[in-house]
């Protein structure tokens, strides 16, 4: 008798806790859907409220970067929040500097909509699009990079920089999450694309992507990103190391094409490890046997002894290869310690201008 | 004029976390900043207040008429855990900077010994309605204080040279140990019973 009054009891305090919290959910977590209008009445979507900025605007069909997939962590997603996006959010405040907080910048993935909200978006985002594309070939050029290659379905084409990224929509058990990835192709070929992805113990993305084959569907949005290269007559030099070659790739394969080829010097200093680490290498070499003024100088950290080439990171032995004189812009991309010695040693050593240095941070 | 004696030894002579060392997680966790140490404190005071003026109900109107005394633990975390999932939407919905400042410390707070300790003070010492609401207010608010003078201790902190061993934790609990000191000052004030 006892037990089952006990077991009434609870039920009872359970049972109407229960419909409290329900209660609780739909007046407090549910929100009416709000107005979202971006750049001025230019676009204006309605969007579920509680949602974050970022998926509103993705679920319209606005890319914007996320290359960190809405973590907080890459600080991409900025947008400016003229009205409507509440108090600036502790998780924000180390990703944004002091002029963009006084200008209202925010990272979209952060912000909640709560209430009717106005955005300003550039331009160059509201014509990123959302692709679909089927895999036609994979091969592995080093024992954990893949060089995968899609065919574009819908749209046909892509319209890009070399340089640029795309960012993969990967399918996970709680919705899909982006991940950034350099397109490896060169400009001119459009109606494909490659990709060079780095298996990354335990990571979504790129495991997902070591699992397509031929045949497989995949859906991406893109172009991204500002790693293209600039207008100018400097000379070209880039910095890669492991992975980070893949940007490389596409620029030095669309600055030395059928259809156009630059003047400029081109350099490209390659840092790998193994003797398996270095793809890509007779590629490069054959190009710039064809080329007077491209220069490709593969360097290896861990030699074996019939190594020929230099050994040590690349950012050792720029310093013997280039000249003081011409004026240069740098490209970087590869591991931060690798980045950042390189910003000492052009700003320090070449006196390139910090606004001459680009990069791409991938980590 | 009980009621009155009751919330101030709630506060001082008898606060819940100098005198009887409850709910230190969260005090030591969250007294980094005077901030957040003033949203953790008001967020105590008030799953405090709220969980006491459930819990006395339940345990005299259905534990008690039952003979079901010995469930009072699992109705009372019930509760609590209720009203912390209820007070943590309100508080995304409406100070969504706070709520992210607490983090995963407001969830805690389900667990936060002073809570549970409060609500069986209050049935321990038999308190009518009344004095169980003003001394769960009472220990909420010395709750209160505590966090707030340890966070303002901690903030001074940053300009003395502490050993390395000690920085962090280690000299919190000590500065919170002294503060129990100071408190036992009150004692003699006011009773509780
Ligand atoms: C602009 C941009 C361009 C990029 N281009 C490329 C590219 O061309 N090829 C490519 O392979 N990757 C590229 N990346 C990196 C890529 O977007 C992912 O970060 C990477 O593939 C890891 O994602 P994941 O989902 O597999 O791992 P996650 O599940 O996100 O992470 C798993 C674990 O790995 C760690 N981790 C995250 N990233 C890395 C990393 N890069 N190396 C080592 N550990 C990591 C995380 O801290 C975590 O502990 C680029 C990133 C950016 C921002
Ligand atoms: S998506 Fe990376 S910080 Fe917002």
């Amino acid at each position: 008798m006892s037990l089952l009054n006990s077991i009434i009891v609870l039920d009872i305090i359970a049972g109407v806790l229960a419909v409290v919290l329900v209660l609780a959910n739909r007046t407090l977590v549910q929100y009416d859907d709000v107005t979202l209008d971006v750049n001025d009445g230019e676009e204006e979507f309605t969007v579920e409220g509680g949602s974050t900025l970022l998926e509103g605007l993705i679920e319209n069909e606005v890319y914007i970067p996320s290359a960190c997939g809405g973590q907080g962590s890459c600080g991409y997603c900025t947008v400016n929040v003229k009205e409507g996006g509440g108090p600036v959010l502790p998780t924000e405040e180390p990703m944004l500097s002091r002029e963009q907080l006084m200008e209202g910048t925010r990272l979209a993935c952060q912000v909640k909509v709560r209430n009717d909200i106005e955005v300003e978006i550039e331009d160059k985002y509201l014509r990123i699009q959302k692709y679909r594309a089927e895999v036609i070939k994979t091969v592995d050029v080093t024992p954990s990079i893949v060089e995968i290659t899609f065919d574009l379905k819908e749209p046909e084409t892509i319209d890009f920089k070399a340089g640029q990224y795309v960012q993969m929509q990967v399918p996970t058990d709680s919705g899909t999450i982006d991940r950034a990835y350099s397109i490896a192709s060169e400009e001119s070929m459009t109606d494909k694309l490659t990709l060079n992805v780095q298996l990354v113990e335990g990571g979504v993305g790129s495991t997902y992507i070591h699992s397509l084959e031929v045949g497989d569907e995949v859906e991406f949005t893109g172009p991204y990103g500002d790693f293209v290269i600039q207008d100018s007559d400097k000379d070209i030099i880039g910095l890669a190391a492991g992975v980070g070659l893949a940007p490389f790739r596409s620029i030095v394969f669309s600055l030395f094409s059928e259809e156009y080829t630059t003047d400029r010097e081109v350099w490209l200093f390659f840092g790998a490890r193994y003797k398996d680490d270095m793809y890509y290498k007779e590629k490069f070499e054959r190009l710039e046997e064809e080329h007077d003024n491209f220069h490709y100088v593969p360097v290896r950290s861990v030699p074996d002894p019939d190594w020929e080439g230099e050994v040590g990171h690349n950012t050792d032995i720029v310093g013997d290869y280039l000249g003081e004189e011409s004026e240069k812009e740098v490209y970087l991309c590869g591991p931060p310690p690798m980045m950042q010695q390189a910003i000492d040693i052009f700003t320090e050593e070449f006196d390139v201008l910090e606004e001459d240095i680009l990069f791409d941070d991938f980590y | 004029m009980k009621l009155l004696s009751i919330l101030i030894a709630a506060i001082f002579a008898h606060n819940i976390a100098l005198r009887y060392f409850l709910g230190w997680c969260p005090l030591v966790s969250q007294s980094k900043k005077l901030s957040s140490a003033w949203g953790m404190g008001v967020a105590v005071t008030l799953v405090m207040t709220v969980t006491s003026v459930l819990n006395w109900p339940i345990y005299h109107y259905l534990l008690v008429p039952f003979g079901l005394e010995y469930l009072q633990y699992i109705a009372f975390i019930i509760v609590i855990a209720s009203s912390v999932q209820v007070l943590e939407m309100a508080i995304e919905r409406f100070f969504p900077s706070l709520y992210t400042t607490m983090g995963v410390f407001l969830p805690l707070i389900t667990v936060n010994c002073a809570i549970l300790g409060v609500s069986l003070f209050m049935i321990l010492r038999d308190y009518t309605f009344l004095t169980g609401l003003v001394y769960a207010l009472g220990s909420g608010i010395g709750w209160t204080v505590a966090i707030i003078s340890l966070a303002s201790i901690r903030e001074k902190l940053r300009f003395a040279k502490v050993p390395k061993p000690l920085q962090g934790p280690g000299i919190t609990m000590l500065i919170a140990g002294i503060m129990a000191f100071a408190f036992l000052g009150f004692s003699g004030m006011v009773g509780i019973e």
